[in-house]
């Protein structure tokens, strides 16, 4: 439904975004990251209509987004990031202004704000004004106006920014709901996030998507990707494990008398556990404890994007 | 076209509303009219001049909207821009001219609300005597366009920046430039050194000409198509703006 190609933008001479491209199918949850000013926001900016890009494309369900934003941008829900709102009016004053100009008027209107205000557990505070909210409360009425028109295409810059763990979880729960006949895309910079509800994720980094995958394939991509943790008793495990060929690196991570553990980093695209099994029936260890690791998004972000880093200073 | 119209309500409404969800409506509006009352009572001597006319209330209105018009404005856009919320409202569907014009005529009624509570005034000068209902009528026409020109150029100032206090500095000062366009001290100044047609022409620009035909109870097409190409001017160079800040 949103199919981005060769985007770019420049501001004076700075190119804040270098083309970017992707494609996103209804269904997915895309998690968009990248380090601070990687052009996160210029990307999601421009999807939105906001921005018209410097050279490339976005097209919104067919709809070219630069040329008739306004008809593309009936079909998105778009929040901001820090959540921007008119302070002085109060969350249900703030979503019938939205509504109405969503072309939703009297019962329909209405209806549409009560919904949102449910569904986004805004009740307590419909009478406040914007301005005497908590974050919290801020985030989810900036996140009641995108769905107040039912869109297919759910835009959220950092939707979760600046939450305590038991909001974010009611904003992902929501988020999960939804997500089967929508595209989301949000822009985050916590990873647990992207694990923990999105099937796709790309990363960019100074502009450029330097990874476009499944947050589990992602993970494969760490260099501790299936390494085993072993805690075991026997003789000689350190230089025995070492020696198996499925294995590429052994650290010992304590040792005391014949006890050890030990991380074991197998070879690419190998896996070390039948090996070791085998290797500690046949020498008569006995394993006390055993982790296989399934790699961890952070050590990927970093590895991935701190390189790209260096690339661009060089 | 029904999608225009409705956009442009909703967001007149918004501003209207906010407008008096905060102090700056019964500020304003209580500032207008003393300052107003003072000039005509106590500068113009209404009383003492014993004359039926509102010719001494009138001609104070190019200096106080000067100073009270941008207050007005300046909040047009710089506020959406500094809160962000302009980034909200053009990814609605709505588009710069759509969200110009529902902030324009908002504050042109509020100051059409505030001008016509100077009410009692007529009904003073109809009591004490019979003052030419045309006249006065042509006055506060006058007096509505003179408003919306100020308005215009105040929410152009207030596109160009997220501060508002610039915004009012420079909508101050444009105004100033506008009233004293026609004025001898401006005029000699240029005359001294500029060909005729230019003096003229910078003449032309000034408020005050046009505004005074409009006093003496003269609806001219001339002065009517002058405060409104000054107001489709100021309104189109903000959308202007707008889109070269915001991008469309």
């Amino acid at each position: 439904m949103i199919k981005v190609k060769n985007l770019v933008k420049d501001f004076g001479r700075r190119r804040a975004v270098n083309g970017v491209s992707f494609e996103v199918e209804k269904g997915t949850v895309l998690g968009f990251l990248g380090p601070n000013g990687a052009g996160k926001t210029t990307t999601i900016r421009m999807i939105a209509g906001f921005l018209p890009p410097s050279a490339g494309t976005v097209t919104v369900k067919g709809i070219d987004v630069a040329t008739d934003p306004v008809a593309a941008q009936k079909n998105i829900g778009y929040m901001p990031e820090n959540a921007p709102l008119y302070e002085d009016m109060t969350v249900s004053g703030f979503l019938r202004f939205i509504a109405e100009i969503r072309g939703f008027s009297g019962t329909e209107q209405k209806n549409r704000v009560d919904q949102v205000i449910e569904r986004c557990f805004l009740q307590p505070v419909k009478n406040q004004t914007i301005d005497t909210l908590s974050k919290g409360y801020r985030q989810r009425t900036c996140f009641a106006q995108t769905l107040l028109h039912d869109p297919d295409i759910l835009l959220l810059d950092e939707p979760t920014e600046g939450l305590d763990p038991n909001q974010k979880q009611v904003v992902r729960d929501m988020i999960r709901e939804m997500a089967p006949e929508k595209v989301i895309m949000l822009s985050t910079h916590v990873l647990e996030e992207v694990e923990a509800i999105c099937t796709r994720a790309i990363i960019i980094s100074a502009g450029k998507v330097v990874a476009d995958d499944s947050p589990a394939a992602l993970r494969q991509r760490s260099s501790s990707y299936n390494a085993v943790e072993l805690a075991a008793k026997g003789q000689g495990i350190a230089e025995k494990t070492g020696e198996l060929p499925e294995v590429g690196k052994t650290e010992v991570l304590e040792a005391a008398g014949d006890t050890c553990r030990l991380r074991i980093f197998p070879k690419a695209g190998k896996n070390a556990v039948p090996a070791l099994l085998a290797a500690a029936q046949q020498q008569g260890w006995t394993i006390e404890d055993l982790k296989v690791d399934e790699g961890r998004l952070d050590d990927v972000f970093r590895q991935i994007t701190t390189t790209e880093d260096t690339k661009e200073a060089e | 076209m029904t999608e225009t119209i409705q956009h442009v309500l909703a967001i007149a409404k918004r501003e209207w509303r906010s407008y008096f969800d905060s102090p700056v409506a019964y500020v304003f509006i209580i500032i207008f009219l003393m300052l107003a009352g003072f000039f005509t009572f106590s500068v113009s001597r209404f009383y003492e001049a014993g004359q039926a006319t509102l010719s001494g209330f009138f001609t104070w209105h190019p200096w106080l909207y000067m100073i009270l018009v941008p207050a007005v404005a300046m909040r047009l856009w710089a506020e959406e821009r500094r809160s962000g919320t302009i980034e909200l409202l053009f990814t609605v569907s709505v588009t710069p001219i759509q969200a110009l014009l529902g902030k324009f005529i908002a504050a042109w009624l509020f100051l059409a609300l505030a001008l016509a509570l100077t009410f009692p005034l007529v009904i003073t000068a109809v009591y004490l005597g019979a003052p030419d209902l045309g006249v006065v009528f042509s006055g506060y026409f006058g007096s509505m366009l003179l408003a919306g020109a100020y308005l215009s150029v105040g929410m152009f100032t207030s596109a160009l920046t997220r501060n508002q206090v610039i915004s009012f500095i420079l909508a101050v000062v444009i105004g100033l430039f506008l009233i004293l366009a026609g004025f001898p001290p401006v005029t000699d100044l240029l005359a001294r050194w500029a060909p005729v047609w230019l003096v003229d022409g910078v003449a032309a620009f000034s408020f005050m000409s046009h505004y005074e035909t409009l006093q003496r109870g003269i609806i001219d097409l001339r002065d009517l198509a002058y405060f409104a190409s000054v107001m489709a001017f100021m309104l189109l160079a903000t959308q202007a703006v707008l889109k070269s800040k915001v991008g469309r």
